[in-house]
Order: C-alpha cells, then structure tokens, then sequence
C-alpha cells in the first residue's frame, strides 16, 4: 500500500480493496520499523490514529465519506493539536499540549483524515536543514547521510520514505519547498492568506503559510482543497472562494507563458541542477509552453530583506515563552528577570536565540529605519516586480535550491552559507506568492527539486502545470532503495 | 519668580463593549481571577487576535464629539516588553496612526471659558493585573482584564492648573458617558488618568522637565496630586534643584507623590505594525452612519436647556451633568407641559436628595417622571402647598401611587375657601388674645406666630397666601 499515492489510496477506500484501519496499520508498522533511523516523527499517536481509521470506516459504510475519508496524514509538529503535545520542534514547549486545534488540524479531521502523529522540524520553524530541531536531526530518506531540507524536513522525509502519503507543513522563506526538492516530493506553499493560520505556531506572522508535502501534484490539489478557506479567527486569511484544484489539473498547457528569470539561473548555482531544471523546461516546450525570458533584479536583496523581517517578527512573536503560563519554566527563578532570562536560554536553541536577538536589533529604537523600515521597502520592491513580470508570463520556473540536500552538520556552523541556500524561495514569501517544488532529477542519490511560482491565488494553475509534466515523467513515482 | 505650570492628560477610557477587543472573552468586571480569559487573552501558541469592530464605532464617535479627524486608516502596532501580566510580551496598541487625531473640547473654569486641543485617541488592549496581596511572597497573575479595550485619550499640554485639569477631565468623563462608550466607573478603573506636569517661569516660551504622575482614580486625587506636584517641581527649582523625567505616583494617603521609575531605565518598546492585523479602514459611509446615531452633546444641551427652558446657567449645568438627569428633567417638562422652573427645582431638590439617600440612580427612580409631573401640575393649580408636596412625594416614593390618589386618600386638598379660612384664624385669634394685643401694640413680627398657628390647625391644608392676607385684614381690622 505504502507505493500509491494519495489518490490512488483514496481509490482504494472508495472502492472497499482495503479499509482505512488496515491502511492506518500499515502506515503506523512502517514508521515503526523505519523511524528509528529517520526521526521524522516528534509524536506518533497510534490509538488516537486509529480509533480516526474506525471512525472513518463507520462514516464510508454510513454511506457519509468524503473524497479523503479514512487517509492517513501527519502534520508538521507546530500545528497546534488538542490532546497531543505541539512542541515547534522545541524544548520551550515539549511540555505543552494545546487546548484547540489548528484550523488546519479542524478542516483535516473534519475530512475524516486519520492524523498518525507529528512531525519533526527545525525549532520553531527556523532553519533549512532540520538540525535545529530540539528531538535532533531528521535523515534523508535518499542519502542517511544528507539533511532532508528545512523546516518541514520531518513532512518531507516521512513522506519521501512511504511512511505517510502526505503531511502538512508551513514556509516562511522555503520551508516546504525546499525539503521537498531535497526529498525528492512535490510540495506547494499557497498564497498567503489561502490557508488559515488559526493554531499554527507563529514564526514570522506576514510570511507564514500552511501548505502541503505530497507525493504528486493531485495529492497536493486533493489535500490543498480541504485546508484552503476563509476563517473568521485569522485576520489576514483571505475570503476568497476556493476552487476544485482537482478540476483543472488535466487543463492543456499549450499557450502557456513560462518565465525564466536570468538571476535564477546565475551564479551560485549547481550545474547539474542547472542542467536537470534545463530538462524539464525543455519538457515544458514539448507540452506547449512558451518560454520568456525576464528579468528580477532585485531577487538577490530578498535574503538580507528577509533576514531582517522574518527575525524581527520572531522576536515579539517568541517574547510568549517566557515560563510565567506555559511551556519550558527554569528551576528554582531567583526574582522574576532570572525567571525570564534562565527559560528562555534554556528553552530555545542557539539558532532561535540568534534570530531573536537580530529581530530584537533590528527593531530597536535608532536602527528601525535602517533596518525593519528598509526591508518592508524592499519587500515592496520585490513584489511589484513579480507583479511586472507575471504581465508577460503566467508562471515563472526555476530551481528550488542552488543545490541539492548537503550533509548533515555540513552548514551547521555557517548560519550564513545556510541562509543563502534560501535564495530562491524566500521572494516568493515576502511577495505572499503561491510557489510550487516538483521533482526533475537526481544528483547522483539526492534529488534535484524544480519551482514553479505563479501570481496570487493561481493554484490551481500551479497544480496543473505540476501534474501535466509528472504525466510525462517519473521523478515523483523514484522510491528511495532503503524505502522501497 | 512667577511660576506658571502646564499640565498634559493621557485618560484611559475602558469602552463598553461587551466582548474583549481582540477576542470572544467577556469584559464584566469583578469576576473570578482568570475566568473571563480565553486562549487568545492567554497568549497561547498559535493564537491570533480579530479585532472587535464596536471599538472601532466607539472610537470614531468620540472622533465625532470632539471635532477630531477619524483617521479613514488607522494601524495596530505592536508594544514590546516584558512583564508577568502581559500574556504576549507586547500590547496591540495603535502608534504612528491613531484612529483619531487633531481634537478639542472646551472648558469653563471660574467663568472663563478655555479650548483644550486634543491630540490624539488611540485603541488598545489593556494588560492584566498583578495581585501582590495574599500570596505569600509570590505574586498572583489574574489575567481577566487583559485584552479589555481602551481609548486612551491624549491631550495637549494646554492646561495651565490642577483646576482647568479636572475641569477638562469632568468635561471628558461627561462626554464619554452620554456617549455611552464608558461606563465612567473610575473605582473600577474604567476612567483612568495619567497627569504629565511641568512647571516653566511665566513668560518662557519653553517647557520646563515634565513628571509623569500615574494612574490617578479619582477627581479630587488629580487635583491634590498635580497641585503637589506643581508645588514640589517649584520648591525644588527654587532651591536650585531640578526637575528629572521619570514616572511618579500619587499616595493619596500620604498626599504626595513619589518617584517610580526614571526614564532612564525607560524601555525601548520596538514598536513595529502587528502581522497579525489588517489596517483599520474606515468609510465616508460609515463615518457618516456613525454622525447619525450621535446623542445630543453636553454643551448642545446646556445651550438648548437655556435657550428653550429659559433656565439659569448653574441650574442647566446641573441638570446636563449626566444624560440619565437631563433625559428624566425633558420628560417632566414634556408630561406636564411646560413650567420648567418649577420642574428643575423639584429635580433638583426634593428628587436628588431622595435619590442621593437612597444611592440610586435617576434611571432607577421609584418615581417615574409622569409621576411627578402629576404632583407639580397639583401645587401649580393649588390644590395642595409646597408643603404638602413634600410629603406626598415621599409617599410616592413609598409607592403609595400617583399624586391625586394619595392627595384624595389623605384629604389633602388645600383650603382655599375665605370663609373657612376666616373661621379658622378667628378660632387661633381667640385663643391667643395676649399675642393679638402685643401685635397690635406693634410687634408686627407676631404675624409669623399667627401664620403658623392658621396652618397647624389646618393641618397644613389652608392656602399659605390666603391665611397671610386675611390675618392682616383681621389684625389690622
């Protein structure tokens, strides 16, 4: 059961060839025998998962499935479950069991998913390479010695390995995209806006946004139209009807205008991956697109820009955790500043602890100018220019990352030279963009990952240009040998 | 050297909604520590605020009533810092776009009638409370009152005494309560008032050091503490001293203030806009549909109440105060028909006292406006004498019904008959022929003995002008 996918589980339900019990049992054997060597898993919850598989059975025999009734997920540990422990990767919160669930955690439950567990990720979403994590690093399912990407490196891994069909995740600035290169799955970041952020641990409030980590482009589509939608309780969540990704995923694209800006493919840029991302444009050609060349000048200021806004968000989003109502408290505080000060050094990570005490720089009173007010500027910069470029094409392609997935403890103590393997994703971020990673070849075991972005709320065209070239390839079907 | 202060207030106005402003969780005060706060209040993981549009309607009514510009976009920023009683580590406040800017209210003091500018109104979400009693040496965190909402009202350094302050603050207090965006309870806090005082040589054009004194509870208060303070900076400045900035409080126990903290050590709050809210847009519509449901302002009263009733300025300004006096006085007037004067003085009087004993409020009187009217149209045609009034009032009170049943059940129709009225002074004559010889012999002032007699042995019955002219008569006859 462990080689279909999404849709052709769904199949299988739907057609009573097996029951979501047995398919839950399955899936919770296999993390069992394999994720002991992976650790994409912070918390499986068997029974929990199981008593959702009966539940889910009784509702297809009552006649009252829906098209994902009864399929197994996980969901990246930082949205918030009632009754199972969020942690955010974190020792602030390995102690913290949420009295809600997430919006996404809702919509999926009411979908009759079968949540099998959490999954691992660097703490509280902040890193590209799993290391971060307080439940230590997650192993590439291609290579044990790769990372698998970041921060939803515990998603991508569970699901590149067959241990899941799909899992939820959240992007800041690649979050799931780039994991989901590394691991050689296809993974989509909507809009900002599109999927509520109700109960998702928030990291950098303006730039995060809950996505998908899949198999394929329709195992995407399928699970993006259940999490997608106006809620009350997030301000800035869009109202927007969602459509049927499913609908459209078989659409021609004969007249398509794919853009090809010059600065992704430029220096700093793995030639092999160059050449596998090349291939599938070329592909691109075969199906009917049309290809432009354009520009984006400014996409190199989207790091320095990013890594100005993102930690400043962090650093009053973070002020919570301060052990005074929840999560990680110190022993024994002496007065109320030795309460704050020993928490929170003991509870957050060094990565965190960095991103902090820069967002807490950049905010302050004689550098706000400089620093927060002139990356919002850039921000507006970078998203006009998206909105330029998509007036002379419908989608823009490139690579995910300048390379493929390193070796672990390769970057761990260059928090710069992991940073700049961002340079691809986080524009897309600060512009609230809808962005998409598919697989399109290997280097050597590690795969190569292809993005592709569109304009706000074009998922479904994201979707459909996805799925039209995993009909002529087979990148996404490649199982890991010590998966298989 | 003449000193001349010039005083600042930044009032936190708790707006009566009934919800928080960023979350379902009740406002009602005085509940259970910690009962009446939900996960948003809590600052838990993954939690985001919605803002509660009422604030909004609320904040561009006070826009309205002060002649201030309602920002058609306003912006919620974030206040960062820590302490126990702020869930999040910051305040959702509004900052560099206030939803209401350039205002002013006018006040009277001594006769003189002065423009206060307002600089600023801003929405905000109060923080909780910290309880230092009764836990041994721990302290209690009740989070209920976080995520209140407030308009803190800023004006600019345009008072020049304690008096013209609470002069500005009453005026203030007054206006937000017709308005009906606070319930002015300033013991509970939900009307509280943060003084900024300096004091400068007369004629200076700058402004000397300013002290910020907290958190002041009440009228009286704010008056001792600012006068205290004007005082102390002079004293100080005059012994060659000078003023620090810091942050003071007012001991009312004490009457002083003390020093708090300086701002020195004063945070640095890194204000940046929350992601987490959209900018607040404001219509022309709604502005305009806002402008519709405005009451009637005090000083549009007071004007009216002059103008129409042709009361006098103390009694006008009395019964303007509150909306709750001036609503009930209207209907007096309405029910009876006119005569103003005599309405206002019973609202005034014999109403207040009753009410004032009783500790009620006007909206809670036991008797209703009609029924008073009913009484006051009996001691306008002379059915029965102020007098009597007075106790058919308190019957009233009592709930014994309206004006003439009680008047008819207790025979209390005046005696306006001369003939009876001609017997009754001949029976108080006769029996006190020494005073009537000592009147005539020129103790003319004997006439109040006579009166008084007339109307006991009435029973307070006989019309007091007709006893007057008729003894006279006898007396002189």
């Amino acid at each position: 059961m462990h080689t279909k996918t999404l849709a052709e589980l769904a199949r299988g339900l739907a057609a009573g060839e097996f029951s979501s019990r047995e398919l839950t049992a399955a899936c919770l054997a296999r993390i069992d025998a394999h994720d002991g060597v992976l650790n994409s898993f912070i918390s499986v919850s068997a029974e929990r998962a199981l008593a959702q598989a009966d539940a889910a059975d009784a509702r297809r025999r009552a006649g009252a499935a829906g098209p994902l009734t009864g399929l197994p997920l996980a969901h990246k540990d930082i949205f918030c479950t009632r009754g199972v422990k969020t942690s955010c990767g974190s020792k602030m919160l390995d102690n913290f069991v949420a009295p809600y669930d997430a919006a996404v955690v809702e919509r999926c439950d009411a979908a009759g998913l079968v949540m099998l567990g959490k999954t691992n990720m660097d703490e509280f979403a902040m890193g590209s390479s799993n290391e971060s994590s307080y439940y230590g690093p997650v192993k590439n399912p291609w290579d044990l010695a790769a990372v698998p990407g970041g921060s939803s490196g515990g998603s991508a891994a569970a699901v590149a390995a067959r241990l899941v069909p799909v899992a939820t995740g959240t992007d800041t600035g690649g979050s799931i995209r780039q994991p989901a290169a590394m691991c050689g799955i296809t993974g989509i970041k909507p809009t900002y806006g599109r999927v509520s952020r109700y109960g998702m641990i928030a990291y950098a409030s303006s730039l995060d946004q809950g996505g998908v980590l899949a198999h394929s482009a329709e195992d995407c589509a399928l699970l993006l139209g259940v999490m997608a939608g106006f809620d009350v309780r997030d301000s800035t969540c869009a109202e927007a009807p969602v459509p049927d990704y499913t609908a459209t995923l078989n659409d021609s694209l004969a007249g398509l205008r794919i853009g090809l800006p010059r600065e992704y493919f430029g220096a700093g840029l793995d030639a092999d991956v160059a050449r596998a991302v090349e291939a599938a444009i070329d592909e691109y050609r075969r199906l009917g697109a049309e290809v432009v060349e354009l520009s984006l000048p400014n996409a190199e200021l989207a790091i320095p820009a990013y890594y100005v806004i993102a930690p400043s968000e962090a650093s009053s989003n973070l002020a919570r955790y301060d052990g005074v109502r929840f999560g990680h408290r110190c022993a024994e505080p002496r007065d109320l500043l030795d309460l704050y000060t020993r928490s929170r050094a003991e509870g957050f990570g060094t990565e965190v602890q960095r991103r902090i005490l820069v967002g807490t720089y950049a905010l302050s009173a004689g550098y706000y100018d400089a620093y927060y007010l002139k990356a919002q500027q850039i921000r507006r910069l970078i998203r006009d220019e998206f909105l330029q470029a998509f007036t002379q094409c419908d989608l823009i392609a490139g690579p995910t990352a300048p390379s493929v997935a390193f070796d672990l403890g390769e970057k761990a103590d260059d928090p710069v030279a992991l940073y700049l393997a961002d340079i691809y994703t986080v524009a897309v971020n600060l512009a609230g963009l809808p962005a998409l990673s598919l697989p399109c070849g290997f280097k050597g075991q590690r795969p190569i990952g292809l993005q592709l972005i569109g304009p706000a709320f074009a998922e479904g065209r994201l979707l459909n240009a996805a799925h039209a070239y995993q009909q002529v390839s087979d990148w996404h079907r490649r199982m890991p040998q010590a998966f298989a | 050297m003449q000193w001349e202060a010039v005083i600042g207030l930044e009032v936190h106005t708790q707006l009566t909604t009934r919800s928080k402003i960023f979350s379902g969780a009740a406002t009602a005060y005085g509940a259970e520590p910690n009962t009446q706060a939900c996960a948003v209040d809590l600052g838990l993981p993954g939690v985001l605020p919605v803002l509660n549009a009422d604030v909004v309607r609320m904040a561009t009514m006070l826009g309205l009533a002060i002649d201030a510009r309602v920002a058609r976009r306003s912006v919620f920023a974030r206040k960062n810092y820590f302490y126990p009683d702020l869930p999040k580590g910051y305040q959702i406040s509004q900052y560099e776009l206030p939803i209401v800017a350039h205002g002013h209210l006018d006040i009277s003091v001594d006769g003189d009638s002065k423009r206060i500018g307002i600089t600023r109104a801003h929405l905000e979400e109060d923080a909780g409370k910290s309880l230092h009693e009764d836990f041994s040496s721990c302290s209690g965190i009740d989070l209920n009152r976080a995520g209140t909402p407030l308009l803190e009202i800023v004006s600019e350094p345009d008072l020049r005494s304690a008096k013209e302050a609470v002069a500005y603050l009453k005026k203030l207090h007054q206006l937000v309560v017709y308005l009906g965006i606070c319930d002015g309870n300033m013991q509970e806090g939900s009307f509280r008032c943060d003084a900024n005082v300096s004091v400068r040589p007369r004629g200076q054009a700058e402004f000397g050091t300013r002290a910020e004194i907290k958190n002041v509870n009440s009228f009286r208060f704010v008056e001792r503490a600012i006068d205290y303070e004007i005082e102390r900076q002079i004293e100080l400045l005059e012994g060659g001293g000078r003023v620090v900035q810091e942050t003071r409080l007012y001991d009312p126990d004490r009457d002083e203030t003390r020093s708090m903290r300086g701002k020195e050590e004063a945070n640095d709050y890194r204000y940046f806009p929350d992601p987490d809210l959209l900018p607040v847009l404001v219509s022309d519509e709604f502005v305009d549909g806002v402008r519709a449901t405005l009451p009637e302002l005090p000083a549009v009263k007071l004007a009216r109440f002059r103008a129409d009733f042709g009361l006098a300025e103390y009694d006008a300004e009395t019964l303007t105060a509150e909306r709750g006096t001036a609503d009930y006085f209207e209907a007096v007037v309405a029910a009876f028909g006119g005569e103003a004067k005599l309405c206002a003085n019973w609202v005034m009087g014999e109403l207040a006292a009753a009410l004032n004993r009783a500790g009620l409020d006007i909206a809670a009187s036991p008797v209703s406006a009609a029924q008073l009217a009913g009484l006051l149209r009996r001691i306008h045609d002379k059915t029965i004498s102020g007098k009597i009034a007075k106790d058919v009032f308190a019957a009233m009170w009592d709930g014994e019904g309206e004006a003439d049943a009680i008047i008819a059940a207790r025979g209390l129709v005046q005696v306006t008959d001369s003939a009876a009225i001609e017997a009754l002074i001949d029976e108080v004559l006769a029996a006190n022929g020494k005073q009537v010889e000592q009147y005539r012999g020129g103790q003319e002032k004997l006439l109040g003995f006579f009166v008084g007699q007339v109307m006991k042995v009435s029973k307070g019955k006989a019309n007091p002008q007709q006893v007057n002219d008729l003894l006279l008569a006898k007396l002189k006859g």
